[in-house]
């Protein structure tokens, strides 16, 4: 572990900005969210009947994890079930990040030959994380009252992070690149996020299989219990020692998986859309099947919901009255398509930066200096980014509609939730509109699009829980999309987002057509 | 015949830093041009004006008849460009690369391309990612080297090969000179400089300092001569560094002042005589370092 400290302080050198941001801003959101249900459930009365309804409707459940007592904090908690999710995403990035990211780039070599221990890259990436993660739980505490219950939570969150951060650094050490590292991780997380999703949507203890289920059921300010939180990170210490093994086990820049040979020539590779479909396809298809999965496991959990309300007339009722006449199913779906639409988002901006990511790895130097103009060079890439959120929405529609359907007997919820689906298109591409116009016309700030995706998220989460002014709401373009299925379907906001879209994808190609490449 | 390159007072700054300064640079069709310059004069950045990628603040850069920002497209059919950091895609083949870059030139000559990668040795299934520094390089040169074009422009190509691959390298640019292929060649290696090229440039800062063949610049230097005289001389008139150890002398001396100085020394009766013509090194030590400019 020679050289630690020092990895250590260049890690936090190089996170100096990011790293204070995430932790303050999610430290922050269970405080936020307790603030907002004081507010919108003032008297105790109203606050059982929350927790009763969302205790009775599984989808619920199943996006956020169950709910424990009534109290405002209780009602908090159980919100920050997505806190957690986002929480466990960031552990992933980061730890890949400054791992296996930078023995792609051929900088741990530059490292790993100076007095420097086997252990240390990894050991600094874990203890930064770790670090950050154990601070955001104590501010989550602090910004909640450092009761008992607010410690607990705060520890929760940090667990259930911390626990990600060494699948991060398990898959970090199989692949030989960060892209598929990245993949296979993220895909854990998805998989533990459905296994939850499933068990408490059923009720079931199959929930117990999920790491993430363990940082929900310490119950914070109900049924207070540590005991879980020791599972974590008995887990954590488990993978991370994992990790340490095939670290020493394996060569630096090298995986645990063997590469294999390739063509010795090509046939199929034509232009430069034929480049961008060798470079983009893996990732249009992870989110395709991603988004599928999603979409069959959310449509089978929704049918739970209309059960629950034949049994209870009277819910039904509640709920027809707080959702504006539409039905519980069409606002639950509607939500999550709302999530998805960000979702898509990230996949557009995540296709659009590998046009920079090409740019700055010199790659895209060589292909520019042959017979291929910039224009037909960036847009074989801008078409993945524009189509391919379209193909993922698709993919979540058909998914939603195929078990959603099924379970109703009306096959005509396919096309219907497909159309519900689609519809967030437009606000996702206006997200890759905004990389690409950056990418032409500030390519330093090309990143800055994750930023604004991520204030998306916040307005979109927290914004009609804090009540702020419709100015200000009005600037994510999600809060233009139509609430479907169930809402008014209007092609005006739909029309303008596309028109915004384009115009800024226009605007970024015309910018990087007169621009210096390579800055 | 109109020149490959003209380039003239080229002006490029990044934020404050003044990359070039006035650049002047002229290739004539068909001949094999060494671009020399120490690290950071600002050769890659030439090169990437050249290729459009770049944009100059000021200057006129012509290439091949056409203006390298706007003919860009039309231009680059006729070229062939060797990064010096060569970086591939990590999924795809090596092979991959060389059609592909070969095709976005607008065609690869097939036989050429089996022709090189045996001479170069090259496995071309192997993925980006598994490939050296050297292999890199061999990748984009076989590309570059089997294209049909007319110009062909290489920034640093055999830094990453090794001795047995630079002689390979050297062979092929002898050829294409043979065919009639313009060359920029940049690069650090002087035998292959020597070798290869008709004419170099040497910039440094951003500018032209030097531009020649390699005899015209030589007779800008000085020849070391060291001699045992019979008597012994105090001075010798017109050199430089003069050490007098009794008899023994030594000094360098402005080789178009050669004859006049050695009318002197015989004048002191030579009993032995060493002369040493200037070495590329010194050249080139000389402009990188700036002593006299």
């Amino acid at each position: 572990m020679t050289g630690t400290r020092h990895l250590i302080r260049l890690i936090l050198r190089r996170d100096r900005v990011l790293l204070p941001l995430w932790v303050v801003i999610l430290a922050a959101l269970p405080a936020v969210y307790a603030a907002s249900f004081a507010e919108l459930t003032p008297t105790e009365e109203s606050r059982i009947l929350y927790a009763r309804t969302t205790a009775a409707v599984p989808s619920i459940e199943a996006m956020m994890g169950p709910v424990y007592g009534h109290s405002v904090e209780a009602l908090a908690t159980q919100r920050a079930g997505l806190t957690l999710l986002i929480l466990a995403l960031i552990n992933v990035l980061v730890v890949i990040r400054h791992t296996r990211t930078e023995e792609d780039a051929g900088r741990r070599e530059l490292v790993a030959a100076t007095v420097v221990g086997r252990h240390a890259p990894l050991g600094a990436a874990l203890i930064v994380v770790a670090g950050a993660d154990l601070v955001l739980g104590l501010l989550t505490a602090a910004f909640l009252g450092f009761t008992g219950g607010a410690l607990l939570l705060g520890m929760s969150l940090a667990l259930a992070g911390i626990v990600f951060a060494a699948v991060g650094a398990v898959a970090a050490q199989l692949t030989e690149n960060a892209g598929p590292a990245r993949g296979l991780a993220l895909g854990a997380l998805g998989v533990a996020y459905l296994i939850r999703a499933a068990g408490d949507a059923t009720g079931s203890n199959l929930s117990w299989a999920s790491p993430l289920a363990w940082s929900q059921y310490t119950q914070p300010f109900a049924d207070e219990t540590w005991l879980p939180l020791l599972a974590s990170l008995g887990l954590s210490a488990l993978l991370a020692g994992l990790a340490g093994w095939l670290s020493v086990r394996r060569d630096v820049g090298g995986g645990m998986l063997p590469t294999r040979l390739g063509p010795a020539g090509s046939t199929s590779l034509t232009g430069p859309f034929a480049l961008a479909w060798r470079l983009q396809k893996g990732l249009l298809i992870s989110w395709s099947v991603g988004f599928l999965i999603f979409g069959l496991a959310f449509g089978g959990a929704v049918s739970g919901a209309t059960e629950a309300f034949n049994g209870n007339p009277e819910l039904a009722e509640l709920f027809a009255r707080l959702g504006g006449g539409v039905s519980l199913t069409d606002t639950f779906i509607a939500t999550l398509l709302g999530i998805a639409a960000i979702a898509a988002a990230a996949y557009g901006i995540q296709a659009a930066l590998r046009m920079r990511a090409e740019e700055t790895a010199m790659r895209a130097e060589p292909v520019l200096s042959t017979a291929t103009a910039r224009v037909p060079w960036a847009l074989g890439h801008v078409v993945f980014a524009v189509v391919g959120p379209i193909v993922a929405l698709l993919m979540i529609g058909a998914g939603l509609g195929l078990t959603y359907g099924a379970d109703v007997g009306d096959m005509g919820q396919v096309p219907r939730l497909i159309g519900a689906s689609l519809a967030q298109a437009p606000a996702a591409a206006t997200l890759t509109g905004l990389t690409v116009a950056l990418f032409g016309l500030l390519p330093r700030l090309t990143a800055v699009a994750w930023g604004i995706l991520a204030i998306c998220l916040l307005l979109g989460q927290i914004g009609a829980l804090l009540q702020l002014s419709e100015v200000v709401l009005d600037l994510s373009p999600f809060t233009h999309t139509p609430h479907l299925p169930g809402g008014e379907a209007t092609a005006l906001p739909l029309l303008t987002l596309t028109v915004v879209a384009v115009a800024l994808l226009a605007a970024g190609l015309w910018g990087f057509r007169r621009r210096d490449v390579g800055v | 015949m109109e020149n490959a390159i003209e380039v003239s007072g080229l002006h490029k700054a990044f934020g404050r830093t003044q990359a070039l300064n006035g650049l002047d640079l002229t290739v004539r069709t068909g001949e094999v041009h060494g671009f020399l310059g120490p690290n950071g004069s600002g050769k890659s950045t030439t090169i990437r004006v050249l290729l459009g990628l770049l944009r100059a603040d000021s200057g006129s850069a012509r290439l091949m008849g056409g203006d390298p920002w706007k003919d860009a497209t039309a231009l680059h059919r006729r070229l062939a460009y060797v990064p010096g950091d060569v970086t591939l895609w990590p999924n795809l083949s090596g092979g991959e690369v060389i059609d592909l870059l070969g095709r976005l030139r607008g065609g690869l000559n097939p036989k050429r391309r089996t022709e090189l990668l045996e001479r170069f040795d090259l496995d071309p299934r192997k993925k980006g990612r598994a490939y050296s520094k050297g292999n890199r390089q061999k990748v984009a040169l076989v590309a570059a080297l089997a294209s049909d074009v007319e110009l062909l422009i290489l920034d640093e190509p055999t830094s990453g090969l090794d001795p047995l691959m630079e002689e390979v390298f050297r062979e092929c640019i002898v050829e294409e000179k043979k065919s009639g292929r313009t060359v920029l060649l940049s690069s650090h290696i002087l035998a292959e400089v020597e070798q290869l090229c008709d004419r170099v440039s040497i910039i440094r800062n951003g500018q032209t300092v030097e531009t020649g063949t390699l005899t015209d610049l030589r007779h800008l230097t000085r020849t070391s001569i060291s001699a045992d005289l019979a008597t012994p001389l105090t001075s010798i008139p017109g050199v430089y560094d003069l050490v007098v150890d009794g008899t023994r002398v030594r000094f360098e001396v402005d080789t178009d002042k050669l004859d006049e100085t050695l009318k002197h020394l015989t004048s002191a009766g030579v009993r032995s005589l060493t002369s040493q013509p200037p070495t590329l090194e010194e050249l080139f030590m000389r402009h990188y370092q700036g002593a006299a400019s």
